[in-house]
């Protein structure tokens, strides 16, 4: 009867001078995969954000999380005069990266999305521009 | 002589044991449990009701966070369900790779089963572990898909995309360690009396009433009932993989333990077998009205660009229709029923989800048990509340 318990013991026991795998988040930070779908970023080409205003991503946006307004530049090209991803509702799916006909929006490793008021989870186009 | 009065308890919705927000009202005599009544719906979400608003591309997001302890088992039975009312073929790389991910899955799921159980029973040192071998298999899902848990790795007609490289490699490595893993944990428990002790004899439910209840699963398996989806109705390649079914006798907690960790090292045989027929070839199927076009395409070319504006803008039409296709999801025979008018959402999708069928059960379990044993009932039960209240 105690024989198993005592089996059992041997095998806690040999597990103390394994290596512990405990990660000490945060002073050790994880090693997050390359696919990894954390918050947007809107890529940049000549200085200027990618995006074409073409509302693909907000018609696949399953959650319904991003607005995106069209304008004109001087040279009549079409751009995203207002591009906002709203973090509370979004659900980090990737589809916008999948539907973004100019690679214009990609999501990065980043995952510490804690903030103190609602409002700033709205992710403006200018913060989505700021991660390089 | 003394007289006795029936006492009502709640147990839950934020009890530790109930694996949840699932709130059991309990009505005992003493320390015996007379009657349980499962209140369900702390979780509901209207997954059912939004996919009618939803395309079928946008509906695959939602199947995630049923069982949100199988994401993929979710994803496969949907877009199969999706593929069988479309009728196209999905190419053999992307089912043997989604044979090789459901099967992870299964090892995924029935980790923390063992973990959680264990931990209900006073084991805690196998819960530590199986959480330790559980994180190599959430850092492939995350590697494979960006993300641990809500992985939207499937699509209607394959893939979203290839695997990365090196994943060969890292699923060798969890088939090759993983059996090791699995003796740690029947070392511990196996032959432990007290672990024997609180699960010979509980939670027993004869193969009769197992089937009446509509359990499935391992849960019906412990029972004594031969049934296996992979086997007897195969999906996505089944039938080209050999492996047991492992099945119990005495109906009761300890043979479903027993049906389970059988069932892991089934899993692995599987795995290892997918892996060793996996051949390059294309993931998604040749079915333009569907898939996206490759983003080379898209990026290139004015019809590749036509094309994914048209898939990403619309979705796809689905021919009218009525379809059911269930998976032997871990924790039992899930089924999406979905109906079709033509159009690109689905009409109605209705899920059934194993776990919300094997609770009903647990009136006829928990029957007579001791208070303390019905945590070990829930555990056993293995059921897991966001697909119970969708
Ligand atoms: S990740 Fe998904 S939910 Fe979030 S913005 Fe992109 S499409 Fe919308
Ligand atoms: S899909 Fe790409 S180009 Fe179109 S609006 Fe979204 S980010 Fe801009």
């Amino acid at each position: 009867m105690i024989m198993p318990l005592l089996k059992g013991l041997g095998i806690t026991l040999s597990h103390l001078f394994k290596k512990p795998v405990t990660l000490q988040y945060p002073d050790e930070m994880p090693e997050v995969a390359p696919r990894f779908r954390g918050l947007h970023a809107l890529n940049i080409s000549h200085d200027k954000a990618k995006c074409v205003a073409c509302y693909l991503c907000p018609t696949v946006c399953p959650a319904k999380c991003i607005k995106v307004e069209a304008g004109e530049d001087e040279n009549h090209n079409k751009y995203a005069a207002e591009y906002e991803i709203d973090m509370l509702r979004c659900i980090f799916c990737g589809y916008c990266v999948e539907a973004c006909p100019v690679d214009a929006v990609r999501m990065t490793q980043t995952f510490e999305l804690a903030n103190y008021k609602r409002a700033d989870f709205v992710f403006t186009k200018d913060r989505l521009l700021e991660k390089k | 002589m003394a007289s006795t009065e029936i006492m009502t308890v709640n147990m839950g919705p934020q009890h530790p044991s109930t694996h949840g927000v699932l709130r059991l009202v309990v009505e005992l005599d003493g320390e015996i449990v007379q009657k349980v009544t499962p209140h369900i719906g702390y979780l509901h979400r209207g997954v059912e009701k939004l996919s009618e608003h939803r395309t079928y591309h946008q509906t695959i997001p939602l199947t995630d966070r049923l069982d949100y302890l199988a994401p993929l088992s979710n994803n496969l039975g949907y877009v199969l369900a999706v593929e069988k009312l479309l009728g196209i073929e999905v190419p053999e790389r992307a089912q043997t790779i989604r044979v090789i991910l459901a099967e992870l899955t299964r090892l995924k799921s029935h980790l923390v089963w063992i973990a959680t159980h264990a931990l209900d029973i006073g084991a805690m040192t196998v819960f530590l572990y199986a959480f330790r071998e559980r994180e190599k298999v959430m850092d492939l899902y995350e590697k494979i898909s960006g993300a641990r848990m809500t992985s939207s790795y499937f699509r209607v007609g394959g893939l979203s995309r290839e695997v990365y490289d090196g994943f060969e490699k890292d699923v060798r490595e969890i088939v090759d360690t993983f059996p090791g893993h699995f003796d740690t944990y029947e070392g511990l428990l196996t032959k432990n009396t007290i672990w024997l002790q609180r699960t010979i004899g509980n939670g027993v439910i004869s193969a009769e009433d197992a089937i009446d209840y509509g359990i499935t699963g391992p849960a019906l398996r412990g029972s004594g009932v031969d049934w296996d989806l992979r086997r007897d109705n195969p999906y996505s390649g089944y039938e080209k993989y050999k492996f047991q079914v492992p099945v119990g006798q005495n109906c009761d907690t300890f043979d479903r333990y027993k049906v389970r960790m059988t069932e892991m090292r089934e899993a692995v045989k599987i795995i290892k077998q997918a892996l060793d027929s996996l051949k390059p070839g294309p993931i998604l199927a040749d079915a333009p009205q569907v898939c996206y076009p490759p983003k080379e395409n898209v990026y290139n070319t004015i019809e590749g660009l036509i094309h994914h504006f048209k898939i990403a803008s619309e979705g796809f039409p689905v021919p009218e229709g009525e379809v059911y296709q269930s998976v032997e999801a871990p924790k039992g025979e899930l089924g999406y029923y979905i109906v079709s008018d033509g159009g690109t959402r689905p009409y109605r999708m209705r899920i059934r989800p194993p776990s919300f069928v094997n609770l009903g059960a647990i009136e006829k379990m928990a029957k007579g048990a001791m208070i303390a044993d019905l945590v070990a009932i829930i555990g056993t039960l293995d059921i897991v509340l966001g697909e119970i209240d969708r």
